[in-house]
């Protein structure tokens, strides 16, 4: 067995659900911030062997979800240019802007999209487009800020004149901050990202534990992480001694990786960002820096964000918040589906309405 | 001539050259040399009859091309039926400018694949259209193939205690085909597994004739296939996540880009759901055979939840096992 799988390891995830079972006596309510632990916590099946006494709240950790309308509305305007071709990984494709359009139905009538595997290969795109401008997408949280940041800094080494980025990063813990803030939140506990951790650590969670008493771990993404994970709340949760753990260590350092952050913040500089069903957070999101003005999509001619009011009936806001499951949601599985998104929880790969759609059997 | 012109379409003299310098060179038969409107074949009993078109991209692959893939494609949807493919018909629409070298290693490949197949190729037809209106080249093949059994398996004759086996591991040609688009490299290289079916299935056929359906999980993957199976026959259908065969390499690859193997295509897999008492007769048989060496029993058919797929996860939990909408897409982490 190699070390991937071991951390799938069937008998010891239910020796761990086991002990669960019996240790988690008090109730609690857990939310993972990131989707890839929502689809995990689904995927492994995990969700339906949990003990009662353990609810499971999904999230906001889904970029595309948290992207707010005017952002998806900014995107579909540029791809109905004739003199932009835009790059973007997989996820936005299907993502509902306001009249019902996305980058699919966009490309059916015309738009020029590249779906790309990594942010550099958007630079393989501006060089094969000489007479257009090539537009990445930099939707992502801390994760991929890192590597879109490296080819911000690779295109101008380059001296690449037709490549920009439209910098829609989002940074976790202040979102965070704004979620705990919220006095109708009802979570007792936070399982953390591990890709964004692996960039930014484990201390800038530091605030959950000390201002908020709530416990948190971050954690690994195979079922043993977040068996181990709970157990650790569970723990915390019994002796009274909230803190911010990092069970992650194979991956995550405690000051993550400052390599990646060194080339984060000489590109990006934090701005107060729109979050889709939070609103604006401050200090939460990237724009790129004056010294990097070039690259920078929202710098060209004509773009900007536009106004773009929620859609009519979508409570993905509440989702995202943990306020309600997705299917409460009176559009769920109605007028909501994958095949006919109302709202981006439902049509992201790791959003937590396609995640129930997805996942849940007795649905 | 070292590409394809449009003149290769004209009808003319130079269609004719090219018909004959290329397409009866590498498929030609005594039906197909007749060279009349339609060919004049001998059928007897049920036929079943099946038509595919292929468009792949890149048209070479590790482990086949576009031309031995239109072959497998259609031999393989009439072996479903538990028909013995007999014959085939191609069309080509190729692109104005396509190398003539790429042509011809396709054309030989289609004939080697059909020899293979034990089926003869005696209708086809070619269209150049002009450079830009298609990629590279297109094949439609239509199939058709002598009934064996009586009833014939069919998605619709499921049965609540019914077994599901499947011949081997799932997901190989469709990370094949994205990994060589892509040109994203794995550890273990990723082959696709394009095969012709018919011989294995005839084995498995004479062994256990009371087969109730069988497919080849082609696009929609392995996952699709069974929701199509449990729709038609409106019954359950409870998988065994553990005991689905899936290559290593392909189980990397998709947990690096996101993708889930049991949606991704198959191109020389097929599965079988067979009376419980019989299952494991079938399975010897397809084992027996060098293209279902790997064959598990993966589930079974159940009363519960008709209509839909679920999986038992390694963990004992159980989920949805959905139907695929769209395509599957990379995620951004």
């Amino acid at each position: 067995m190699n070390s991937f799988e071991a951390f799938k390891d069937p008998a010891l995830c239910r020796a761990l659900l086991e002990r669960l079972k019996k240790e988690a006596d008090t109730p609690y309510r857990f939310m993972e911030v990131c989707g890839t632990h929502t689809v995990s916590i689904f995927q492994s099946g995990l969700r339906s062997l949990l003990p009662q006494t353990i609810t499971h709240v999904t999230g906001p950790g889904c970029p595309v979800c948290v992207t707010h309308e005017s952002e998806v509305a900014c995107f579909l305007e540029l791809a109905a240019r004739d003199d932009i071709v835009l790059a973007t990984f997989g996820d936005l494709m299907r993502v509902p802007g306001p009249k019902g359009k996305n980058l699919k139905t966009a490309q059916a009538d015309g738009a020029r999209v590249e779906v790309v595997y990594s942010p550099v290969d958007a630079l393989a795109v501006a060089a094969a487009n000489p007479g257009r401008t090539t537009i990445f997408l930099g939707v992502g949280f801390e994760t991929t800020a890192p590597a879109v940041a490296a080819t911000i800094r690779l295109a101008r080494e380059q001296n690449l004149k037709n490549f920009r980025v439209l910098s829609f990063h989002k940074l976790v813990p202040p979102a965070l901050a704004a979620l705990v803030a919220d006095p109708d939140i009802n979570i007792d506990a936070f399982i953390l990202p591990g890709h964004v951790s692996a960039i930014i650590g484990a201390a800038p969670y530091g605030f959950l534990a000390e201002k908020h008493g709530l416990p948190a771990v971050v954690t690994g993404f195979e079922p043993l992480d977040i068996l181990s994970a709970l157990l650790e709340i569970t723990a915390m949760r019994a002796s009274g001694r909230p803190a911010v753990v990092n069970a992650y260590t194979r991956v995550v350092a405690h000051d993550g990786n400052p390599v990646a952050r060194a080339v984060m913040d000489e590109v990006f500089t934090p701005v107060d960002a729109l979050w889709r069903g939070l609103g604006t957070l401050p200090g939460s999101g990237l724009d790129i820096r004056e010294e990097f003005a070039d690259f920078d999509a929202l710098r060209l001619p004509g773009v900007s964000l536009p106004d773009a009011p929620p859609l009519a009936g979508c409570r993905c806001g509440e989702v995202l918040k943990g306020k309600m499951a997705p299917n409460e949601c009176p559009l769920f599985d109605k007028a909501c589906t994958p095949a006919t998104p109302v709202g981006p929880c439902m049509v992201s790969t790791e959003g937590g309405c396609a995640a129930y759609h997805k996942y849940r059997l007795e649905l | 001539m070292d590409k394809v012109l449009l003149d290769y379409g004209s009808g003319g003299r130079a269609s004719h050259r090219f018909v004959a310098d290329l397409f009866f060179k590498y498929l030609g038969n005594d039906i197909l040399a007749r060279m009349d409107d339609a060919a004049v074949l001998s059928l007897t009993g049920p036929v079943a009859m099946s038509t595919d078109s292929f468009v792949v991209d890149p048209i070479f692959f590790p482990g086949g091309d576009i031309g031995s893939l239109a072959v497998h494609g259609t031999v393989n949807d009439v072996a479903m039926m538990g028909a013995r493919p007999l014959f085939l018909t191609c069309g080509f629409i190729l692109e104005e400018g396509l190398p003539m070298d790429d042509l011809a290693r396709i054309v030989a490949s289609m004939g080697q694949a059909a020899r293979e197949a034990g089926v003869r190729i005696v209708a086809g037809d070619t269209k150049v259209v002009p450079r830009g209106a298609a990629d590279k080249i297109f094949i439609n093949t239509t199939g058709i193939g002598e009934i064996m059994v009586d009833p014939a398996p069919s998605g619709h004759r499921a049965a609540v205690g019914d077994v599901v086996i499947v011949s081997g591991s799932m997901g190989d040609h469709g990370l094949a085909i994205l990994s060589t688009r892509e040109g994203l490299s794995f550890e273990a290289p990723v082959v696709s597994d394009s095969a012709c079916l018919a011989g294995i299935v005839g084995k498995l056929l004479a062994a256990v004739p009371g087969v109730h359906a069988l497919r080849d999980p082609t696009r929609g993957g392995l996952a699709t296939t069974l929701n199509e199976i449990a729709g038609q026959s409106n019954v359950g259908i409870e998988l065994t996540q553990a005991d689905i065969p899936i290559h290593p390499a392909v189980a990397g690859g998709c947990a690096v880009l996101g993708l889930d193997p049991l949606y991704l295509a198959n191109e020389g897999k097929f599965l079988c759901i067979v009376p419980e008492d019989q299952a494991q007769a079938a399975q010897a048989a397809i084992t027996a055979h060098p293209l279902g060496a790997g064959a598990k029993v993966i589930g079974r058919v159940v009363a519960d939840h008709p209509g839909k797929v679920a999986l038992v996860t390694p963990l004992g939990g159980k989920r949805l096992l959905g139907m695929l909408e769209g395509e599957q897409l990379p995620r951004i982490c």
